[in-house]
């Protein structure tokens, strides 16, 4: 079995798979449970400052998006960080970290943005022997109309400058969580950088309405007829974090900056995605909150088995492989010319690639006599569509052409790779020739 | 309880009244909402779906699945009712496995069908629970239609012919309307008077008058009903059975299936219906796997269904057999009846051994006594009492188009007319094709 150990700035875990700052990590009672069940990490449900704990609203905190059979696919949330007092969850991590040595246990923070207020808060959890911190720049309800949380993590300043105080008072690894809620995530990974975070994490939440109640006309989770936009997370979520972890990757400004992946991850190979596009680790929340902490005991064995498989003995093997293939589309092979084949053993005749192509892309496939549908290549566009809408497995694959042969859609000859920035279409290119 | 599997000769009360009641209960029993909508989200909603072929009424299945899937069953019970009125009582009998199912793309690619059978009852009950009719009645045209026979074809034709504003009288021989949903289906497939709710529902459309007992020939001619009514439609199914014409099939506890069937529909309590302890079922069909399997729910010790041909040839479905098979019954293939003995009542039945050589039945001289303390004859019904002037084909009136017969004013549909299965989802295409075709020749 593979050694699943990874060393995330220093902090060593059995494993990459951490429970994200949430409710499952809120107190000392769930925690102990989470070590018990194999979890390599935790970071602490989110801490606030001393005095007056925050109160939550006592309807529902959640809304959800099924599948069939309901299989939850997306969840949203309106709670808030730990509604426990500072020193009750200060004193519990003490003891967990002290119990738990070899286990990851980060404190997640947010305070009002001030320096007081950081400075206050960083030596008490420094005391509790915790690996490290992390900000909380993203949570999108709630907090946020307070001056926390995303409302933070909108403004890059802001984390640079809080990213900085905390450099300055507290000396363990800081790691600035980024909120999603921003039209370009490079330019917070940017400033939390150059605040001298040691890692960021994400993504947290999306801004979200799971439902509207069609009958109170009122938004899901609805709170005495009335609801507010919640942080969405879950399965749903993974495709937006993975190109956000990708993104920050790939910049020039914090490539090799180390990432905590989160966002959807519930299986061994979701995380291992996640890791292949740089991330260190991984955090996982929804699916512990649907499945219950057993679920790490799959993570664990199918990342191992896969690993094996490969023939990968550590985990930084294999981080930030796939960021080098992450490129602009400018930059993608215009000469790659595949077309879609399907297997007629494998085809049971449902028709939906025909019906998907003929009313919503290029007239590609033919239905024929007997219900046998055949690509037209001289309309394959190599869209791929009939393959995500084929209901069996491999049964419409793309072949691709080999140089050399003519495409019967165009009557060109596959050549080179050749990309936008070349191609005589392009202005930007004819520009560049004159 | 008064008696066992094993008391001899004809006995009611084999089994404990919480037995029977299990026995008799609803063979499927009904999808709940979470269930309907996990078996709809199998629907690949295939495009030109094989399944809306292979359905004699054409229901647009995928359409009707998609609207269960989003949780508006109401809606996908007026797609089936646009095309089957009787889409209530096909969601129970319809061999689903002989047609959309057998055509299912899922049945192709991995033996298990999505559940189209149990998902229209899911969306026709949910309908019809409500009380209301969903169809409007067209403006009255001040046509008369009369229709004969109140089964499947009758009363999709004259429901048909109401919602286009037409009135219509439907003469029945039997004393409740429903026809074969009413008298000829096991009592496993339409419990709780399912077949007269139907047809009370049915009724609601308005427009539409039943004469019941009153039988072609005896109480109304055809001749008087083409020049009272603007149109005649003729759906009275098949009356009569086919005799096995042997020695001692006139013996005591001899009957034909479709009249134990009837009786037990009717029964007020199946307590009290008699079974054999040994029963001998002939026939290969539906309505002999029908009597078979409901000989064994009462508690025969013993039922065999013999049949004279092979195995795969036999007209009920695979799905039926297996529900026989299940249920206790023996299927015992290629035998023919010689004989009937016994002394007053049948005691045991003979059969001889046979062989199909290119293609013909041949006996093979071996011959085997099967104890018997029932016997019934399940061997095909037939059509009695043709109307003068019509012509027939094969026994039975002859059709060209929509069910026009050669009598002009006169269209024939359901098991008395030719061509088509005889299965209730075809009576009801028939019915409702023939129905438009009245209206278009009246009204133009």
């Amino acid at each position: 079995m593979a050694d699943l150990t990874t060393d995330f700035l220093g902090i060593r875990s059995p494993n990459p798979f951490w429970l994200a700052s949430a409710p499952p990590t809120d107190k000392e009672y769930n925690v102990r449970r989470a070590f018990d069940a194999g979890w390599g990490g935790v970071v602490w449900k989110t801490l606030g400052e001393e005095g007056p704990p925050v109160v939550n609203v006592n309807g529902p905190r959640y809304g959800a998006i099924w599948g069939a059979d309901r299989r939850l696919l997306g969840l949203n949330n309106i709670e808030l960080i730990t509604d426990r007092p500072l020193q009750t969850n200060l004193d519990e991590m003490t003891r967990v970290k002290k119990d738990y040595p070899d286990r990851a246990l980060i404190a997640s923070i947010m305070v009002p943005c001030d320096e007081e207020s950081w400075k206050a808060i960083l030596p008490r959890v420094a005391e509790t022997g915790a690996d490290g911190i992390e900000l909380n720049f993203g949570c999108p309800h709630g907090m946020s109309e307070r001056g926390m949380g995303s409302a933070v993590g909108q403004v890059p300043e802001y984390i640079q400058m809080v990213t900085e105080w905390c450099k300055k008072y507290y000396d363990r690894p800081v790691i600035v969580k980024l909120t999603p809620n921003i039209t370009d995530i490079r330019k917070p990974a940017e400033a939390a950088r150059a605040g001298g975070a040691d890692a960021v994490s994400l993504i947290n939440t999306i801004n979200s309405i799971t439902h509207v109640d069609l009958d109170l006309m009122a938004p899901e989770p609805t709170i005495d007829g009335k609801g507010s936009h919640g942080g969405y997370c879950g399965p749903a979520v993974k495709p937006i974090a993975l190109s956000m972890v990708s993104e920050i990757a790939r910049n020039q400004a914090t490539h090799g900056l180390p990432i905590s992946g989160i966002g959807g991850v519930t299986t061994w190979r979701d995380a291992a995605e996640f890791m292949v596009l740089g991330c260190g680790n991984v955090q996982v929340c929804t699916a512990a909150m649907t499945y219950g902490f057993k679920v790490v005991q799959e993570m664990i064995s199918g990342l191992s088995q896969w690993m094996d498989e490969k023939g990968y003995t550590s985990t930084d093997q294999f981080i930030g492989q796939a960021v080098p293939n992450v490129t602009d589309w400018q930059y993608l092979n215009l000469n790659y010319v595949t077309k879609a084949r399907i297997d007629q053993d494998l085809c049971i005749k449902c028709g939906r690639c025909y019906a998907a192509c003929e009313d919503t892309s290029h007239q590609a496939i033919g239905m024929n006599e007997g219900r046998v549908f055949e690509v037209i290549d001289e309309e394959c566009v190599a869209c791929n569509l009939c393959v995500n809408v084929c209901p069996v497995e491999d049964c419409i694959t793309m072949v691709q052409m080999d140089k050399g042969a003519v495409d019967p859609r165009t009557g060109r000859e596959v050549g080179d790779y050749a990309n936008w920035t070349t191609h005589p279409n392009n202005p930007g290119a004819a520009k560049a020739a004159e | 309880m008064t008696h066992s599997p094993r008391t001899a000769g004809i006995a009611a009360q084999r089994l404990s009244a919480e037995a029977l009641a299990q026995n008799f209960a609803d063979l499927h029993p009904p999808l709940d909402g979470h269930e309907a909508r996990v078996a709809a989200d199998r629907c690949y909603f295939c495009h030109d779906a094989p399944c809306v072929t292979a359905c004699p009424t054409s229901i647009d299945i995928p359409l009707f699945i998609r609207q269960i899937a989003t949780e508006t069953p109401e809606a996908a019970a007026r797609t089936i009712f646009d095309q089957n009125i009787l889409g209530g009582m096909c969601a129970r009998v319809c061999p689903t496995e002989t047609l959309c199912e057998e055509a299912c793309v899922r049945e192709i690619a991995e033996g298990k069908p999505v559940e189209i059978g149990r998902l229209q009852r899911h969306a026709t009950d949910r309908l019809m629970a409500r009380n209301d009719h969903p169809f409007e009645r067209g403006a009255p045209t001040g046509k008369r239609i009369a229709v004969v026979g109140a089964g499947p074809a009758g009363l999709s034709c004259a429901h048909r012919l109401a919602m286009k504003g037409h009135d219509v009288v439907i003469y029945d021989a039997r004393p409740k309307p429903g026809g074969l949903n009413e008298y000829g289906i096991a009592s496993y497939k339409s419990t709780e008077d399912f077949a007269q709710r139907e047809v009370d529902w049915l009724l609601g459309i308005g427009g539409i008058t039943i004469e019941t007992g009153k039988v072609l020939g005896r109480d109304v001619d055809l001749s008087a009903l083409r020049s009272d009514y603007d149109a005649v439609f003729l759906g009275m199914g098949l009356a009569g059975v086919n005799a096995l014409g042997l020695p001692g099939d006139d013996l005591g506890n001899t009957a034909d299936a479709v009249d134990f069937i009837a009786d037990l529909r009717q029964a007020a309590d199946v307590a009290a219906l008699p079974v054999g302890r040994d029963v001998v079922v002939i026939g290969g069909g539906m309505t002999a796997v029908d009597a078979a399997v409901q000989c064994r729910l009462l508690g025969a010790e013993t039922v065999t269904i013999a049949y004279r041909r092979g195995q795969d040839r036999m007209a009920a479905s695979v799905y039926e057999q297996e529900l026989a098979t299940a249920r206790g019954v023996r299927i015992l293939t290629n035998v023919q009846p010689v004989a009937v003995h016994g002394n007053g009542a049948v005691r045991d039945v003979e059969f001889e051994f046979t062989a199909e050589i290119d293609g013909r039945l041949t006996g093979t001289g071996e011959t085997v006594r099967i104890p018997a303390d029932q016997c019934f004859r399940a061997i095909g019904q037939v059509l009695e009492g043709v109307p003068e002037g019509l012509k027939t084909e094969g026994g039975k009136i002859a059709v060209t188009g929509a069910g026009r017969t050669s009598a002009e004013g006169v269209w024939a549909g359901g098991d008395c007319a030719a061509g088509g299965e005889d299965l209730t989802v075809t009576a009801v295409a028939e019915g409702r094709d023939a129905a438009e075709d009245i209206h278009a020749t009246l009204i133009g």
